[in-house]
């Protein structure tokens, strides 16, 4: 394609009811229970990816287990788990009906060929036939997950149509609507392969499109920048978008940090919960059982129960050992392996041999690559732990996200819980699912699909509801793509100022962009090279290296679509990681020690914290206004919960 | 470790309607050098961006030639090992070769159908629109059971 022809692309505008932005398991859970729903009618759905289906999203490389299979459990027990992991603030209502509707979706996947695996005696006996699965934890179930996705996204295009799916077009920008700036009428981006600028206009959207990684500083710089603990193209765009559109976040200022086998970011679940191997510091000492009393310190024993405590509390107890200096932290992987050992036979011990290895090879092939190139065979040798760079995510053990609606029919719904459609956000219209829903995290990949599920239903009854309603963009097609293909002109108009096309005066590569931003959020909100502590003064100073970072936007170029789609990723983790930044900044206190430290406010403060931090950002004027929710306590507290779970909210 | 392209083996699936690589890469890595311009190997794939790699092996594993393999992050993992699928229709085999030259293999079932074989709304039930609203089903009407005296206000 000629230069000319690459700066002025084809415009494809498409006038839809309901439009599926993302291809994850929350998109393909939306395709398969929309489909049905819509059968009567005559709305028009489509669903834009931009990858392939077969392998985008999270699951992309497969997965080892499935995090979230209630079976015999309550769904109320499900919140407790949930609560007690986010240190005692989400929102049970959206918590529980992922916990209802979950076991479903999991039982889908089984039928279309997912393997579970089973307790002895009831291998080749469904779930759904009362097939005991194998638990690696009480609400976690091994799988043969290597194809995970890849199955779940052929039920999805078997259900939605390969006509109504958009592979390779990547949705940068929703518009609100002229009449109504509180309602969402359209959705903007750009083909990753061909020229073209697409724009849709609808009733109402999904926007599901993953967390936000790369947006610190990771700790490989080189070609170790793509091995982040999750995936690497999941760039921020489903917070930024929203936001953008004016959509309430929530919780931004909670993030994971996941303590993983160092360098391949290798799962430590089942080695913790199925093989029962211990962790410990370089003189062998239990870290966890040792450093148990400093919970007291800062009233994170709030959220401790015994040896049952959140995540964020496990990481906290080891990084005190990597701060003092007794690391490495190492997983005593030879013990745990030659005590399950012990009673087998030689065959049964090859065969758990091979469990352990697929354990990676399902979900981080990676792992084995650095234990092949390092000589480590891990029932001979522990391996060191680490904990990772920061991500923002609302699926697994973390749940920044966006505020949205939830169901009306649980006892003791407050009414600022739900204002109609189950995962709407605040903006009418404008739904999200997965790693979208903020407050509500542990969901994980079985759960994601639920709640797309959850989220496709509610949208045929808007798309219903509003049936006479015609959207009419606030932009015009010709400022869209003035905006989305800017950085392809600003390559054009400036590249032959210099001899050599990346370093230039006139603009900023994505990639440089993307580093620049890395450094900030990692040298002053909170990464690892400040072991994940921060202040206020720091954080001041981000502010301001945040704010030139955003003016410097509209200066990335793109010499070719790659780079384009690089651009505004880039964009994208911008405006996520200002938001995370900004709602650091708002909670005066520390929730999730481990996670990240307030050093000016290193305590756990129920009294004034245990709330909500929601946020609105107003796109003009490149402001955001903070405010504390209150949260509300739907199940009663169990016996053996933390005493944190025994007092309300506080008061906003 | 970002995956490469192995030149004698690549034939940039010019007998294919797309190039597999390309097509799956959930990161947008995969190129296909048509004119030789890029990389001097004309019709052949390349990762483009390396040090974005996930090493999620999805093209490794659908490349119809077995033409891309992956070298370990090198600013992170020592030379001379190997991880290496082959990937069936309902297995996949690995072989992980050590840098010392240790090797393991293992086979691993992927699914328990054929492929293409799902179908989401065989036996399912069909829908009533009178039932669009309630929150407590979905279509499938397999809603878990829900001991209501857990709520505070029950």
């Amino acid at each position: 394609m000629s230069e000319n022809e690459f700066g002025n692309p084809e415009v494809v505008e498409e006038d839809l009811d309901i439009l599926i932005i993302g291809g994850g398991m929350a998109a393909c859970g939306t395709a398969f229970e929309i489909s049905r729903w819509i059968e009567g009618t005559d709305l028009k759905v489509k669903l834009v990816d931009k990858a392939a289906l077969d392998r985008s999203g999270a699951v992309a490389q497969g997965l080892s287990a499935i995090n979230t299979y209630l079976g015999d459990n309550d769904p109320a027990d499900y919140v407790r788990y949930v609560r007690g992991d986010l240190m005692g603030i989400v929102r049970e209502d959206l918590v529980y009906d992922v916990g209802r509707h979950v076991d479903d979706s999991v039982h889908n996947f089984e039928e279309w060929g997912l393997p579970v695996w089973k307790q002895k005696g009831d291998e080749g006996k469904k779930l759904t036939e009362g097939g005991k699965p194998v638990r690696s934890g009480r609400w976690q179930i091994m799988i043969n997950g290597e194809s995970y996705k890849w199955i779940v996204a052929e039920a999805a295009k078997k259900a939605l149509g390969i006509d109504r799916i958009q592979e390779r077009v990547f949705i940068v920008r929703l518009i609100t609507d002229k009449n109504d700036p509180s309602r969402v009428a359209a959705a903007a981006g750009f083909s990753v392969r061909e020229n073209k600028v697409y724009i849709y206009k609808f009733k109402c959207c999904l926007l599901a499109c993953g967390g936000a990684v790369n947006v610190f500083r990771p700790r490989s710089v080189g070609e170790g920048t793509g091995r982040a603990w999750f995936p690497v193209w999941n760039a921020g765009s489903t917070y930024a978008m929203a936001a953008e559109c004016g959509a309430t976040l929530t919780l931004m200022e909670n993030r994971f940090v996941p303590a993983r086998f160092k360098d391949g970011y290798g799962p430590v679940g089942a080695w913790f919960l199925l093989f029962k191997a211990k962790a410990m510091n370089a003189f062998g000492e239990d870290y966890q059982e040792k450093n148990f009393h400093i919970l007291k310190d800062n009233k994170y024993d709030a959220y401790a129960s015994g040896p049952k405590m959140g995540t964020c509390l496990r990481n906290h107890l080891m990084m005190k050992e990597m701060r003092e200096g007794r690391g490495p932290i190492l997983m005593d992987t030879p013990t745990a392996m030659a005590r399950l050992a012990e009673n087998m036979t030689p065959k049964e011990v090859k065969h758990l041999e091979a469990e352990a290895w697929e354990d990676f090879l399902d979900m981080t092939i990676s792992q084995c690559g650095v234990w092949a190139g390092e000589n480590i065979e891990p029932d001979k040798e522990m391996s060191e732990l680490m904990p990772t760079e920061p991500y923002l995510l609302g699926s697994h053990a973390g749940c920044a996200g966006i505020w949205v609606s939830g169901p009306d029919d649980l006892p003791g719904t407050p009414d600022r819980y739900h204002w109609g459609y189950n995962r709407m956000s605040t903006v009418k219209g404008l739904f999200t699912a997965g790693d979208g829903v903020g407050a509500s995290g542990h969901k994980f990949s079985s759960g994601s699909h639920a709640e797309g599920r959850i989220a496709a239903k509610a949208m045929v009854k808007f798309a219903v509801d509003n049936k006479d309603w015609t959207p009419e963009p606030a932009r015009s097609s010709e400022e869209l793509v003035e905006e989305i293909y800017r950085p392809v002109r600003t390559f054009h108009e400036h590249k032959d100022y210099t001899t050599a096309i990346d370093v230039n005066p006139n603009y900023i590569t994505p990639q440089m962009y993307q580093l620049r931003l890395q450094k900030i959020m990692d040298e002053y909100v909170a990464g690892v090279s400040t072991q994940y502590q921060t202040n206020a003064k720091m954080l001041e100073l981000a502010e301001r290296k945040l704010k030139m970072l955003w003016e410097d936007g509209p200066k990335m170029r793109a010499k070719d679509l790659h780079e384009l789609l690089r651009a505004w990723e880039n964009y994208h983790r911008m405006i996520a990681a200002t938001a995370h930044m900004k709602h650091i900044q708002f909670r005066e206190e520390t929730r999730y020690p481990g996670y990240y430290y307030r050093m000016d406010y290193l305590d756990l403060n129920d009294d004034d914290w245990k709330c909500f931090v929601n946020s609105k950002y107003d796109r003009d004027t490149a402001e955001w206004t903070l405010w504390k929710e209150s949260y509300s306590q739907m199940i009663k507290p169990a016996d053996d919960e933390p005493q944190g779970m025994r007092r309300p909210g506080s008061s906003v | 470790m970002p995956t490469y392209v192995r030149t004698e083996k690549c034939d940039g699936c010019k007998g294919q309607d797309k190039t597999a690589c390309t097509y799956i890469c959930p990161h947008d890595l995969m190129r296909l050098d048509k004119d030789g311009s890029e990389t001097g190997h004309a019709m052949k794939a390349y990762n483009q961006e390396p040090e974005q790699c996930w090493e999620c092996y999805s093209c490794v594993k659908i490349c119809p030639q077995q033409a891309i393999e992956c070298r370990h992050y090198a600013d992170v993992v020592p030379l001379g090992a190997q991880v290496q699928p082959l990937k069936g229709s309902e297995s996949i085999m690995w072989t992980i070769k050590f840098r010392n030259g240790n090797l393991k293999r293992f086979k691993f079932r992927t699914r328990t159908t054929p492929e293409g074989s799902a179908d989401p709304y065989k036996d399912k039930p069909s829908i009533d629109m009178a039932e669009i609203a309630e929150h407590g089903s979905l279509f499938t009407k397999a809603t878990h059971s829900c001991d209501m005296s857990q709520f505070c206000q029950s």
